[in-house]
């Protein structure tokens, strides 16, 4: 999580004395069985050239068949955004030439796209900042290249057709974005959300969620859009982030020197920090979009948006509120818990595991973030570590003063090694804390035969030899003693020997 | 020896079914017409007698068991060289079956030629097949039609008792008149598209050459019905032979509607002959002839060529020399790969519909002609069937002309766009029309006549082409081969 | 309305096509006849008619979710690439990236 990579990033323009305006394009690969438009196997990683048919190799003759889920995941993000869902959409070709793009034509949507309108809310504690969404339509993925490196034997590229058919969300937001900063979370939210709503992976890595971003610069309180530059391929939260703040700079200095900016393509290298142009407006697509001829209109039934509304899971703002009001959780627990849904679904299991919220919360967002952090892990790593049973269970120990809260701490370190069970672990490592009065009342017997001349102060009204005293007894016991039971045996025991 | 090339696939059938004839036994007629006539005609293009043998020496069943065909080389045939008679596409080799060609197959119908067409269907002579034109078994100097020429040649020759082409604009039913053939459009959707290679997607749809409206009924019937890999078949398009009644007296009752406000001017003489031996033939048969009103069919044309051509600019961007066909060499970028590759690969005529279709849509133009023939059709489709809701069908002529002379139309493709005049209609407005052999020319050309019915209409029009058929009669001429 | 030069060169680039500086002019002269052609169709009033794309009302349902094997082999579909290495298909070095 690149929080601080983030709040340095709050308002770069409006410190170069601009407005930022920046909309977002987000390609959301769908994590269906099978392709948009033929049965061959939507899978990453297979080996290249062997998830193929005639239809996504664009073979003369070959014709698309509409997957029905795609639909349907369409459908459950239009109604997780608060979006239109239309009951009549069309596909549409959008003509341009590329040998990854098999018909050299790509079939998505344009002028009837199959959702438009809603918000995706990007704001945080107490203060809502819903950004509005442009569209949402389906499309067909490309294949993927692979470009000679630059040093390197190879003058060729490659090119493999297994992503070829894919299916895509392209999701669109209004040019509504102020910052680098609001880009950023925009796409954290919206990641948590798709993968709430199990349309996809998410996973960025391979692919699963591509960003492209619009930016264009205004003085504060001008109404009309500059000119925009479009970011494209920026594929990871921090290159969204980075590449806007680098392009916001790059905007700002030309117009800060007088010049004009140029409507262009650039793509963004994470890896060096730098822009590079890639198309300019005189070779800009005409695109010469036209209703797909081999499909039928999108028709979307009342009956298909109810099985979904039916099917949808508890969205991410939902879950906080529950959070809060169910168990109690202060606001921050509530959303630092709920930002992540594995870890608030981990965090659900220890609470019906038996720990109180509250100490459950402190758990995971404490050892348990600290301890998978240390080691890379991923929730799921975690949990196949330490079960969210075993977690709560430990919680209670803590709770029926069993251990300490810091002793509490050493067991759980211990639990990452050892699978056995809190209180055995406990017990065992000696790390059980003594509340048994006839334990600690010999040792108290002693301490004061040892130190005489303590007692002989307190009792003659000088509290502060009690502190030397106590301090003796849980050396002797190594920490281990119940503090609040050595406090009182230890006065029963002055008081009773003082008297004459 | 009996002449089995001659005689239709409904008999031939029945004879190996039977077993009174071996399929193989018949094979081999046909591909003995095709050794004789084929030299003279250049019907066909990929052969592949072996595997044909190997097909009609297996157990064979279905309503065309044992029945020899060919299939317009715009259909893909797995494992069998399919060109679509373009350079773009000489070495390629499909890895599926068409699925009309599948169905056929389960029928026990027996491929073994593709047949030569106008590049990419694109044509109305096959004079634009990259590997020189067919021509007219009736008389080699003039065309056989197009662009399924090769088909319809094959079929009039007896090289083949029944054959597929494909239809965009008139495709079957031109060259089916200038070839003394029965030809089929069927409605659009009816046939699955699948493995037909795309010209105008909206307007594309396999069609039938026979040389009896039984034998079109019988091979429709096989083929037709929705297909799960192709979302543009129609759920009810499945066609039943049982109760169609193909006797002559078949079409007694029926109303055709006669377009006379497009027939008056400009009419070749032989085809308003033509015309007026159809009406008659079909009173005589009992059939009710009234007059209705078209639009003028020369809005059809510029509606027409403007649709497919945009359609096909963008079903056409595939053949770019990555996946599969030919590439340019030297290609040492990647935007010459596309230009060299695409520019010498195509031929003229594919090229022209390229850069019109391309044009139509490009930003700028896209409403003045893309968009203002979308509009055009809606107002064609409505004409047509108003004209249609008060007959059964519709009788016109197939082409304005008999068929015309190699090469004479080649120099203007406008003149040439226009020998589909009376066909584009039908394909515009996704019904179906039959072109029936209408008698011949003072100098012996075949001249057809075209009926026009509503959707799923195929059974009236196969009624009343029956009935045109035995009201016309007599003994089929045969085109004689002259060495 | 007449086709220029400049524009057939343009689309002709945005088809990818390569053409002679003959080719250009005659296409030129031949779509300029072709759009005179078409030009009749101003007269027919079709400011108000909804445009028509496809012409049938019903259609088969989506397909299921289910996804099957491959039907064909990499071998088979690189058997018919101009180039390739065996794995990928081949294609002279590519400057332009862009994703959908
Ligand atoms: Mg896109
Ligand atoms: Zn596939």
């Amino acid at each position: 999580m690149s929080a601080s990579v983030a709040s340095n990033a709050k308002d770069l323009a409006a410190e170069l004395g601009w407005e930022a305006v920046i909309g977002l394009e987000v390609h959301i690969q769908l994590r269906t069985e099978s392709k948009l438009f033929c049965a061959c196997a939507n899978r990453f990683g297979a080996e290249p050239n062997t998830l193929i048919c005639p239809v996504c190799l664009g073979l003369p003759g070959s014709l698309p068949v509409l997957n029905a889920r795609a639909v349907g995941f369409a459908v459950r993000l239009a109604l997780a955004l608060g979006a239109d869902v239309h009951r009549r959409s069309i596909f549409a070709r959008k003509n341009y030439f590329y040998p990854d793009m098999p018909k050299n034509y790509q079939i998505s949507q344009y002028d009837e796209p199959i959702v438009t309108g809603g918000t995706l809310d990007i704001g945080e504690r107490g203060a809502p900042r819903p950004v509005p969404i442009h569209r949402c339509h389906l499309e067909e993925d490309t294949g993927k290249s692979f470009h000679p490196e630059r040093q390197g034997d190879r003058r060729e590229t490659r090119v493999d057709f297994n992503r070829a058919g894919v299916p895509l969300i392209e999701m669109v937001s209004e040019p509504a974005l102020a910052s680098a900063d609001e880009a950023y979370r925009y796409l954290t939210r919206l990641r948590q959300l798709v993968r709430v709503l199990g349309i996809t992976d998410g996973d960025m890595e391979k692919g699963s969620l591509r960003c492209d971003a619009n930016v264009s610069l205004r003085r504060p309180g001008e109404t009309t859009l500059g000119t925009k530059a479009e970011i494209k391929n920026l594929n990871s939260i921090r290159a969204v982030e980075r590449g806007i703040q680098a392009e916001i700079r790059r905007q700002a200095k030309i117009l800060g020197g007088g010049g004009r900016v140029e409507q262009c393509t650039l793509l963004y290298d994470v890896d060096h920090d730098v822009l590079q142009v890639m198309r300019t407006k005189e070779f800009a697509h005409d695109y010469r979009y036209f209703p797909e001829p081999d499909l039928p209109p999108l028709e979307v039934s009342e009956a298909e948006i109810d099985a979904e509304r039916r099917g949808m899971p508890e969205l991410p703002a939902e879950r906080v509120e529950r959070f809060e009001k169910k168990l109690g959780l202060p606001a921050y627990d509530a959303d630092v818990l709920a930002a992540d849904y594995e870890v608030a679904d981990y965090f659900e299991r220890v609470v019906a595991g038996g720990a109180e919220a509250k100490a459950a919360s402190n758990w995971v967002m404490g050892e348990m973030a600290r301890a998978s952090k240390e080691r890379g892990w991923s929730v799921e790593q975690f949990a196949a570590v330490v079960a969210p049973e075993r977690l709560a269970a430990l919680a209670q120990l803590a709770k029926r003063g069993l251990v300490s809260g810091n002793l509490a701490k050493e067991v759980f370190e211990a639990m990452l090694e050892d699978p056995g069970d809190p209180e055995a672990i406990a017990r065992a490592r000696g790390l059980v804390q003594e509340s048994d009065p006839s334990a600690l009342r010999p040792l108290v017997e002693k301490i004061l035969a040892a130190h005489p001349g303590p007692a002989e102060e307190f009792r003659s009204g000088k509290e502060k030899a009690f502190g030397f005293l106590l301090g003796q007894l849980m050396r002797a016991t190594e920490g281990k003693a119940n503090p609040q039971v050595a406090r009182d045996l230890l006065r029963e025991a002055l008081e009773k020997t003082g008297s004459p | 020896m009996t002449e089995h090339w001659k005689r239709s696939a409904g008999d031939l059938a029945r004879d190996v079914t039977a077993g009174r004839v071996g399929a193989a036994e018949v094979l081999d007629a046909h591909r003995a017409q095709a050794d004789r006539w084929d030299p003279a005609v250049h019907a066909l293009l990929a052969r592949d007698d072996e595997r044909a043998r190997r097909t009609a020496s297996g157990k064979l069943q279905g309503p065309l068991a044992g029945v020899p065909f060919v299939a317009k080389d715009n259909l893909c045939t797995r494992g069998l060289r399919t060109t679509c008679g373009s350079r773009i596409l000489e070495p390629y080799v499909p890895p599926y079956d068409a699925t009309v060609i599948a169905r056929l197959a389960a029928a026990g119908a027996v491929l073994y030629a593709k047949a030569n067409c106008d590049e990419f269907a694109m044509g109305s002579s096959t004079e634009n097949s990259a590997f020189g034109p067919s021509r007219n078994p009736y008389d080699t100097e003039r065309v056989p039609g197009g662009s399924s020429g090769g088909s319809a040649v094959a079929t009039a020759t007896g090289m083949s008792a029944f054959s597929l082409g494909s239809e965009t604009g008139g495709s079957v039913r031109q060259p089916a008149s200038f070839t003394n053939l029965v030809g089929l459009k069927p409605t659009y959707g009816r046939l699955s598209r699948y493995g037909l290679v795309a010209f105008g997607s909206s307007l594309d749809q396999v069609g039938v050459f026979a040389r009896s409206v039984a034998d079109c009924a019988l091979v429709f019937s096989v083929m037709a019905g929705p297909d799960e890999n192709d979302m543009t078949t129609r759920p009810d398009g499945a066609f039943a032979l049982e109760g169609l009644d193909l006797s002559a007296a078949g079409g007694k009752g029926l109303t055709v509607g006669v377009p006379r406000n497009i027939l008056s001017e400009g009419l070749h003489p032989e085809v308003a002959r033509a015309q007026t031996r159809a009406e008659e033939a079909l009173g005589k048969a009992g059939v009710r002839v009234k007059e209705v009103h078209l639009v003028p069919p020369a809005a059809c044309v510029a509606t027409y060529y403007l649709l497919a051509t945009a359609e096909a600019s963008s079903n056409l961007a595939r053949f770019d020399g990555v996946r599969y066909g030919f590439r340019a060499q030297p290609a040492d970028d990647l935007l010459s790969l596309y230009t060299k590759t695409r520019g010498q690969g195509f031929g003229p005529e594919v090229t022209r519909r390229i850069l019109l279709g391309t044009f139509a849509l490009s930003a700028g133009y896209y409403d003045a002609y893309y968009r203002k023939a979308l509009q055009a059709r809606r107002r064609i489709r409505a004409d047509l069937l108003a004209a249609l809701s008060g007959v059964d069908a519709l009788l016109l002529p197939t082409a304005p002309t008999p068929a015309f002379r190699l090469g004479e139309k080649a120099m203007d493709p406008l003149a040439m766009y226009l020998s589909d005049i009376f066909t584009i209609g039908a394909n515009l407005a996704g019904v179906p029309a039959l072109s029936v052999p209408c008698g011949f020319t003072a100098d012996g050309l075949p001249v057809g006549a075209q009926l026009v019915g509503p959707a799923l209409g195929e059974g009236t029009l196969f009624r009343l082409g029956a009935a045109l058929e035995g009201a016309l009669g007599g003994e089929r001429r045969w085109p004689e081969l002259v060495s | 309305m007449a086709i220029d030069r400049d524009t057939v060169r343009h689309v002709a680039l945005l088809a990818r096509l390569e053409l002679s500086e003959e080719e250009i002019e005659r296409y030129a002269r031949e779509l300029s006849a072709v759009l005179d052609y078409v030009a009749q169709l101003d007269a027919l009033g079709l400011e108000d008619e909804e445009p028509l794309a496809q012409v049938n009302e019903t259609f088969p349902p989506a397909r299921p979710d289910h996804a099957r094997p491959a039907p064909i082999t990499r071998e088979e579909a690189l058997s018919q690439a101009p180039a390739s290495d065996g794995t990928y298909f081949l294609v002279p070095p590519v400057v332009e990236y862009l994703e959908p």
